[in-house]
């Protein structure tokens, strides 16, 4: 028996290997340095390998507007614009975390290069997860980038919650991971492979008569990613996740997890089961709605703000979910704009909590922010725009978010559903402003400490504001990119 | 064919105003003269807008300083601006309402941010009514939602937290069925012709629809420009948020953006789907003349004078609404008039309860009595306001109100009548209020009320100068709104009438 190695089209892999190679190298260098490592190492390395990632992800857009998409590693793996979106959606929300973290662990003493090293390694799995052509890549990806998550949402070891975090993300974590490769298994068994183009080839080519196993195979996949995009019925872990978690891992969470896991999905769903539209559909019909409407209603209830950002990104993952939903090319587009506008922006809200968090990350009831925007107006204001985007008001970027999946949705028509996402928005933002409304308050008056705000965690605030508004004034050349990405979309 | 510069300059000015104002924040007074000058220019840019405006471009369809530039390919935004008769006197109106809600209704604390929000939301208004195309128009008709809201929610009275929130999720629930309305027409459009995603008022209107689906998204329109207008039923934030609001922010709200809603239902509702009309418009005929008689007879219980203006502006929206959907030419020009009358005399209205209030800290009728003996001139202001408000002939009110039920007799003549019932009632509840503060004996600190002053005076003038012009000689602005009135009545009588 000979092994034959599988041509590998190293270009493809290049932001995978790079980030991996950075936590390895970073990894290897605080242990054999002689003393231990300045933060600002750790944080430069992250700098440059995002920065080495995106030149990367240029590179790679321009060979695959020259070539078109490619797959390699034996079509495991593949190179398309889809992917290369991602890639630059993942590093700018790497970066951006990276900047938090640098000030978040100068200020909790957690001065190692482990968070770092976590944290590049979660990403190599998100990156691995946006350009995955087979469901065990799939698997790779997820279960890279989770196992990271899980260390890091224990980190702070002073407090019982973070602990408790990391228990209760690890243990559901691995359950649906299980579910999620058994479902891969019975899937393979239907179709006899886990490759998404050979499982679409075979579905495209027979007609599969007891389709059972296949749809049994489906479903769990269906909830291995529910779980990890937080869709309500599998969404319980999020809450208490978010709010016992270090907070700017909280911010990698809501970004990075989230863009690895709904740009899979869509390859799942879209490309290997494209010719079940018609089953899945009316599951994620439901589940759309559910997640809407659940993450919506119940966020009003919250006192605490990482808990009421939890709810909310429950609500934003349903509508990332209507895109998904369509199982068209402008719904894929659509999803891929909102993650990719999403990241920054909720990376940068969770930068503001970890500052307002104070010492120790405790102080996150709403109504520790009363009067912030009045003693601090910019970063009160930086709030205020953040909460305003993921309302989706007009001239922020969350507006034509919403509207990219929305007139996605009623191209495939969908018009109650659109309707039923929007109203759940107009819920939400009924939280959103209660908290806008505590941040413009007049001052409490209780000589409430300024928040300090260090350098680093202020660049990342503006550029997720930046964001926000630049591309809410001028959202065109996100979009036209965006929907070039797709066109470029290897079914 | 004019420049469209004029009007993107309509739309910087106010923002660069606001920027002027916080940059101008440290110095005293600073921000409120940047953002007066702000408004006297914008005014006089408006005026200048208006006295150009040629109805009669060649090829045009009456519109004037047209441009389109489009900003987004894939989602179909575009920057579509043009100025027709429908939308002239609400332009006008928008920068005239500034100015008499800055000069009238100065608000001291954080004065920077509250002129700074004013100008933006002047901005968002102006913005709503130049669009020519369908997501631009919402863009700035969902973005009135965030100034209005943080002038409310921080300078209101007591309870402008809830007042605040109960606006925004009103308003936002509505716009969501407008935008995924409007979504769906483009689609629509889009599959039939091919091509971009546009949504240019001009290309949808030319949407072949089945009829059901013309009386869905009729329905979803209305929702939407009903909770702005307020139209009865969904007018139950109004009385709260005008109450609570600070004196220029209830200018704004009732003068300003009730408008919104009844331009947006002639513009898109009515302009766009005039097939829906024959299903829909006996069910907002009656919800109009519902808002008139409930309206008036709400006002006359209510115990404080914003409320009172506030349903008094249900009952004259609802005339608005009215006119707006009677499908007659005069009825519609009537609406329009009625639209820039209303603004000007609820902007009167809301001052002069703001005079009261800063001189007594109330505007509850029970607080106040007999104010005539110690103020006689700002009595006399309130008489001419509300005689306006009232229709008495001579005045402005008397003039579009008569039109809208000249008009609707012609087309709709039972709802006609039961209207008319409302301009007695407004006499009633108006009448009885002022004799409640006016007459009488002024007792306790109503003895020693000071007069206005000559600068509250000054705000009045341009209010009562026209309220009286209108009400004489309003021939040349409706010569100057007719072509496009007409020209949209036509369109949908063809749609009706095939």
């Amino acid at each position: 028996m000979s092994l034959t190695v599988p041509s590998i089209h190293y270009l493809a892999l290049l932001p995978v290997l790079t980030t991996f190679g950075a936590a390895v190298v970073l990894m290897v260098m605080s242990a054999l340095a002689p003393r231990p490592l300045r933060p600002a190492a750790s944080l430069a390395v992250v700098l440059a390998t995002c920065v080495a990632v995106v030149v990367e992800a240029a590179v790679q857009w321009s060979y695959v507007a020259d070539h078109g998409a490619t797959t390699t590693i034996d079509h495991a793996v593949v190179l398309d614009g889809f992917a290369v979106v991602g890639t630059v959606a993942i590093a700018v929300a790497l970066g951006l975390s990276a900047l938090v973290v640098f000030d978040w662990g100068a200020r909790a003493r957690v001065l190692g290069a482990e968070v770092p090293v976590l944290a590049l390694a979660s990403s190599a799995g998100a990156l691995l997860m946006v350009q995955a052509n087979d469901l065990i890549v799939v698997f790779l990806g997820l279960e890279t980038l989770s196992l990271g998550l899980y260390v890091l949402a224990g980190f702070d070891r002073h407090r019982t919650g973070s602990s408790e975090a990391a228990l209760k993300y690890f243990l559901l974590g691995g359950f649906a991971s299980a579910i999620f490769i058994y479902g891969a298994a019975l899937v393979y068994g239907a179709t006899g492979s886990t490759n998404l183009s050979s499982i679409a080839y075979f579905l495209g080519t027979n007609v599969v008569l007891r389709p059972g196993l296949l749809y049994a195979g489906g479903a769990l996949l269906l909830v291995g990613f529910g779980f990890k995009v937080a869709a309500v019925p599998f969404h319980q872990w999020s809450p208490d996740v978010y709010q016992g978690s270090p907070t700017p891992v909280t911010g990698m969470m809501a970004s990075i997890v989230k863009v690895g896991a709904f740009l899979a999905l869509v390859r799942v769903l879209v490309s290997a089961l494209g010719t079940q539209l018609d089953t899945w559909r009316p599951i994620l019909y439901a589940l759309v709605i559910l997640t809407c409407v659940v993450g919506a209603v119940l966020g009003l209830a919250q006192r605490d703000v990482k808990r009421l950002l939890a709810y909310s990104s429950i609500n934003q993952a349903g509508f990332m979910l209507l895109g998904v939903w369509t199982g068209s090319a402008s719904g894929a587009a659509g999803t891929l704009f909102y993650v990719l506008t999403y990241a920054p922006v909720v990376v940068a809200t969770f930068a503001v909590v970890t500052l307002v968090g104070g010492v120790g990350d405790t102080r996150h009831a709403i109504d520790g922010y009363r009067g912030l925007a009045r003693r601090q107006p910019w970063l009160g204001g930086a709030l205020v725009v953040l909460l305003l985007s993921q309302l989706g008001a007009p001239l922020t970027v969350g507006f034509y978010a919403k509207y990219s999946v929305l007139s996605a949705t009623l191209s495939s028509g969908g018009g109650a559903l659109a309707l039923v996402a929007l109203l759940s928005a107009a819920i939400a933002a009924a939280f959103y402003l209660r908290w806008a409304m505590v941040l413009v308050a007049d001052d409490a008056g209780d000589g409430a400490e300024r928040v300090a705000v260090p350098r680093a965690t202020a660049l990342a605030i503006l550029a997720g504001v930046a964001v926000a508004v630049v591309f809410g004034v001028w959202p065109g050349p996100v979009a036209t990119w965006t929907q070039h990405a797709t066109l470029l979309f290897l079914p | 064919m004019h420049s469209s510069w004029y009007l993107a300059a309509l739309l910087v000015v106010p923002l660069l105003g606001a920027l002027g104002a916080l940059g101008a924040a440290r110095t005293r007074d600073g921000a409120y003269r940047v953002a007066v000058g702000a408004s006297v220019v914008e005014l006089a840019l408006a005026l200048v807008v208006a006295f150009l405006y040629d109805p009669h471009v060649p090829g045009a369809h009456t519109l004037d300083f047209a441009t389109r530039h489009v900003l987004a390919a894939p989602f179909g935004l575009a920057y579509d601006v043009g100025l027709d008769g429908i939308s002239l006197l609400l332009v006008v109106l928008t920068s005239l309402v500034l100015c008499l809600a800055l000069l009238g209704a100065r608000e001291r604390r954080r004065e920077p941010a509250f002129v700074a929000w004013m100008l933006v939301l002047t901005a968002c208004t102006m913005g709503s009514f130049l669009a020519q195309d369908g997501l631009e128009f919402f863009v700035f008709f969902e973005l009135t939602l965030v100034p209005s809201y943080f002038i409310v929610a921080e300078w209101g009275g007591a309870e402008r937290a809830r007042a605040a929130l109960k606006f925004f999720v009103y308003t936002f629930t509505g716009s969501a069925a407008l935008l995924v309305g409007l979504i769906y027409l483009a689609v629509a459009h889009q599959n039939q012709v091919g091509g971009a995603l546009t949504f240019a008022f001009s290309a949808l209107a030319a949407t072949t629809l089945s009829h059901g689906t013309a009386v869905w998204l009729f329905a979803a329109f209305a929702v939407a420009f009903a909770v702005k207008s307020p139209i009865w039923p969904l007018h139950t934030w109004s009385p709260l948020a005008y109450a609570e609001a600070p004196t220029g922010g209830s200018i704004e709200l009732s003068a300003l953006l009730a408008k919104l809603g009844s331009y947006g239902l002639l513009r898109l509702a009515v302009g766009l789907l005039p097939l829906a009309l024959v299903d829909v418009r006996p069910v907002l005929l009656t919800l109009a003349v519902i808002g008139v008689i409930y309206g008036s007879f709400v006002a006359c219980a209510t115990p404080d004078l914003k409320r009172l203006v506030a349903y008094s502006s249900l009952a004259q929206m609802g005339f608005v609404t009215l006119g707006v959907m009677s499908g007659s030419a005069i009825a519609t020009e009537g609406a329009l008039l009625l639209m820039f009358n209303h603004g000007v005399i609820t902007a009167g209205f809301f001052l002069l309860i703001g005079f009261i209030e800063r001189r007594r800290a109330s505007y509850r009728i029970s607080d106040l009595s007999g104010l005539q003996g110690p103020a006689p001139v700002l009595a006399a202001l309130f008489t001419v306001v509300m005689m306006a408000s009232i229709g008495l002939p001579g005045l402005s009110g008397f003039v579009s109100e008569y039109l809208i039920l000249i008009g609707t007799f012609a087309t709709h003549a039972w709802w006609a009548a039961f209207a008319t019932l409302g301009v007695l009632a407004s006499a009633a509840y108006l009448l009885w209020a002022f004799q409640r503060v006016f007459h009488g004996r002024a007792q306790g600190p109503n003895e020693n009320l000071e007069d206005a002053r000559p600068a509250e005076r000054w705000v009045m003038v341009p209010v009562v100068v026209l309220v009286v012009a209108l009400g004489v000689f309003p021939q040349p602005v409706l010569n100057r709104i007719a072509p496009s009135v007409h020209q949209l009545v036509a369109h949908e009588i063809a749609a009706v009438h095939p």
